[in-house]
């Protein structure tokens, strides 16, 4: 009763926020929880059920279509392939996320997982029949450009972050052009950049796939934003950190390798977290360049006729799937920021 | 040490022009062996298609590319502005609702920050979509919650006055009230400086802004004829319609946008200290002018900066339009290039529009910066 009174009616404003918030609910929730649940239908081969008068969502297009969600074109019989693959991708995120693990093995790990998945993916060896890239998509698609894009801009953001603030001027302006550059256009520019024009860069007989080329355009957009979080890391440092490891005697190297990025990346990790969720959801742009991706897929299952107009379904079914990951790793950083937090308050009093 | 700097960046510099050159030469070589003319004639050739819809400037598949383009960045401009004025109203809201001390609303705002953040703009753009063009009915049985008001799955129609020159005038009053309502505020704080009266500047500029205007509509006779929509064929027509391209894009952009813009908001108002709020009671200033004198300037201090970065990234996503078929600049430039075969100038074009936006933007930002600095704080 108090807690209520405290929390739900601590005033007439509060008190008619309290009322309108729950007539709303009273109002909304049970029509939705009819179309949600009550009324839905769950299987249905061809969609018919779905066109049934007094019918609720049409979670049919979900279940008879998830193969193809998941795997996109994959081979039918070959689809345990991605699967196996998904599932060694997410323990490795999650080996990653936890830090009683982050030590130089998780990098072998790391390469070990993603050849295990190169071998997977493509096949080739006795056993596994090899499968060209232009048939792999879904959600193994989105995975592989969302890991392969952080793995290959993180390195480069980090000398980027370095260029910005060398004392060299011709390696700070060329930083400084790439990331503002990059950081001025919205992505999709850079999508079709590599979809249309990288095509003409290239001599006469050089194609690079389709893949590939999204995969140069991602990265190229990610290292930019990650430069500028590692650089807030940077400057986050005590100056007299730099000015010991310079009176050490350090060379540059040394002194960055050594010294200031184990620091400045520490600091970094909420905020690079934070940028890495704004990449897994761009991942999903590549659908305007025609990559079979997660939202491709779904877009692609609504054409066929008897799943059309069930548009609704289907994007609360890939907005559930993105959920799931963004939030997962959002929560991820919030706890670490508070762990890491009160791990530095408490070292200062120690 | 010198000059094995100067040799490194020299190598650099060299490096990326030969890939500059290296590129430039392969382009233009294949430039040729597709017969493409580069430069920007093509502009002056007839586009040849519609465009969906083109407020403020006359369009017909007869007119030139540059034409088309320029509808794209009126299109563009419309959407963002709207947008950035309804996330920010929207963002606030929700910023200190999660604020609030009611717990269900609290609750509620900190709900629809995790769920519109962590899930991709794209899909909720297609979801908008969908919702709009596949479950709302058709025009004849559009749904109807106020008088003059339809959504229908060709759009929502809303009633708007009837066009009439008086219009103009008030939009003049407006702008006449809002400078004069600077002037006022200056000199009240000059008086304020020099004699210690304190002047009503606020309320009195309000009722400058808002009186004006109205002043003129009582003047002119209060001319209130509504445009209302009326079903004519197969849609609406008369009033204010808005498409379900547009409908979806300024719905997606802004309920996205405000959930970025909540956090802001509340990270704002939490920055600044309690002790701000007591010192300020503790002087004797009223609530309201300790809000404005104390409280907001600190807690702006802290959310301009973020906020000016997040109507540029709301800007930067109006592209994903191309996705649902609104005609924006970066959709008509697409189309273009896709005719055309001018597939690095309309890149070219798209990229200089939005750049030129965000650095003016940023140029703005650090000017602002500056000024609100703590006097006398490193930078």
């Amino acid at each position: 009763m108090k807690w209520l009174r405290e929390n739900l009616f601590s005033g007439w404003p509060s008190a008619l926020a309290t009322l309108a918030i729950l007539w709303l609910a009273w109002t909304l929730l049970p029509p939705f929880v009819h179309w949600a649940f009550l009324d839905a239908v769950w299987f249905s081969p061809d969609g018919r059920a779905c066109r049934a008068p007094g019918a609720g969502a049409c979670w049919a297009l979900i279940t008879e279509k998830h193969r193809f969600i998941l795997f996109g074109t994959y081979p039918y019989e070959e689809q345990w392939r991605p699967a196996l693959g998904i599932v060694v991708l997410v323990a490795l995120y999650v080996a990653s996320a936890m830090r009683r693990f982050w030590r130089i093995e998780l990098a072998l790990a790391w390469a070990a997982g993603l050849a295990l998945i190169g071998v997977l993916m493509w096949g080739g060896v006795p056993g596994l029949p090899y499968v060209e890239n232009e048939r792999w998509g879904g959600l193994m698609l989105t995975l592989l450009l969302a890991t392969f894009g952080i793995s290959f801009a993180f390195p480069i953001s980090i000398l980027l972050a370095l260029g910005r603030r060398s004392r060299l001027p011709a390696v700070r302006a060329l930083s400084i052009l790439w990331i503002e550059l990059v950081r001025g256009v919205p992505l999709i520019s850079l999508l079709f950049m590599a979809s249309v024009m990288l095509p003409l860069f290239l001599p006469e007989g050089v194609t690079i796939d389709k893949l590939l080329r999204a995969l140069i355009a991602m990265i190229v957009f990610a290292a930019a934003y990650l430069a500028e979080v590692v650089r807030g890391g940077l400057q986050s440092l005590a100056h007299g950190q730099e000015e010991a490891a310079d009176a050490l005697g350090l060379s540059y190297w040394k002194k960055t390798l050594l010294v200031l990025l184990p620091q400045a990346l520490r600091v970094a990790i909420p905020p690079l977290v934070n940028t890495f969720i704004a990449f897994f959801k761009d991942t999903s742009l590549v659908v305007i360049i025609g990559l079979f991706d997660l939202l491709t897929s779904i877009k692609v299952a609504l054409t066929e006729p008897a799943w059309s107009g069930f548009g609704v379904e289907a994007y609360l079914f890939a907005s559930l799937v993105y959920f799931c990951f963004c939030f997962a790793m959002s929560r991820y950083s919030q706890n670490l920021e508070r762990d890491l937090g009160f791990g530095r308050s408490h070292a200062r009093e120690g | 040490m010198r000059w094995r700097a100067a040799a490194l960046q020299a190598l650099l510099v060299a490096a990326v022009a030969f890939a500059v050159w290296t590129l430039a030469a392969n382009t233009a070589h294949n430039l040729e062996a597709r017969k493409i003319a580069s430069g920007l004639g093509f502009l002056q050739r007839e586009a040849g298609f519609e465009i969906g819809e083109s407020p403020f400037l006359s369009y017909s598949a007869a007119d030139s590319y540059a034409r088309a383009l320029s509808v794209g960045l009126i299109n563009t401009f419309r959407v963002a502005l709207i947008g950035i004025v309804v996330a920010s109203v929207l963002g606030t809201l929700i910023g200190l609702a999660r604020l609030s001390r009611n717990w269900l609303l609290a609750k509620l705002a900190a709900g629809y920050v995790e769920l519109l953040r962590n899930v991709p703009l794209l899909v909720q753009l297609f979801f908008l979509y969908a919702l709009i063009t596949e479950n709302l009915p058709g025009p004849r049985a559009a749904l109807h919650p106020l008088p003059g008001v339809y959504l229908s799955n060709r759009g929502f129609a809303f009633p708007l006055p009837a066009p009439d020159p008086v219009h103009g005038g008030m939009a003049l009053a407006l702008i006449a009230g809002a400078i004069l309502a600077l002037l006022l505020a200056r000199w009240a704080r000059a008086r304020q400086a020099r004699t210690g009266q304190p002047f009503p500047a606020f309320a009195a500029g309000a009722g400058l802004i808002l009186g004006l205007p109205l002043l003129v509509f009582l003047a002119a006779g209060t001319p209130h004829a509504l445009a209302v929509p009326t079903l004519q064929g197969f849609n609406f027509a008369g009033g204010g319609a808005l498409t379900p391209e547009f409908a979806a894009l300024l719905g997606g952009l802004s309920l996205y946008t405000a959930a970025f813009i909540a956090e802001i908001v509340r990270a704002g108002v939490l920055a600044v200290d309690r002790g701000q709020f007591e010192a300020s009671a503790a002087l004797g200033l009223p609530r309201r002018r300790a809000m404005r004198l104390v409280i907001l300037p600190q807690a702006l201090r802290v959310i301009v900066p973020p906020l000016t970065s997040q109507y540029l990234n709301l800007t930067k996503n109006s592209s994903l339009a191309v996705a649902i078929g609104y005609p924006d600049l970066v959709s008509i430039a697409n189309t273009t290039l896709n005719q055309t075969g001018q597939a690095i100038e309309g890149i070219a074009i798209i990229m200089a529009v939005y750049l030129t936006i965000s650095l003016s933007i940023s140029a703005l930002m650090n000017g602002y910066n500056r000024r609100i600095a703590l006097k006398g704080a490193r930078r």
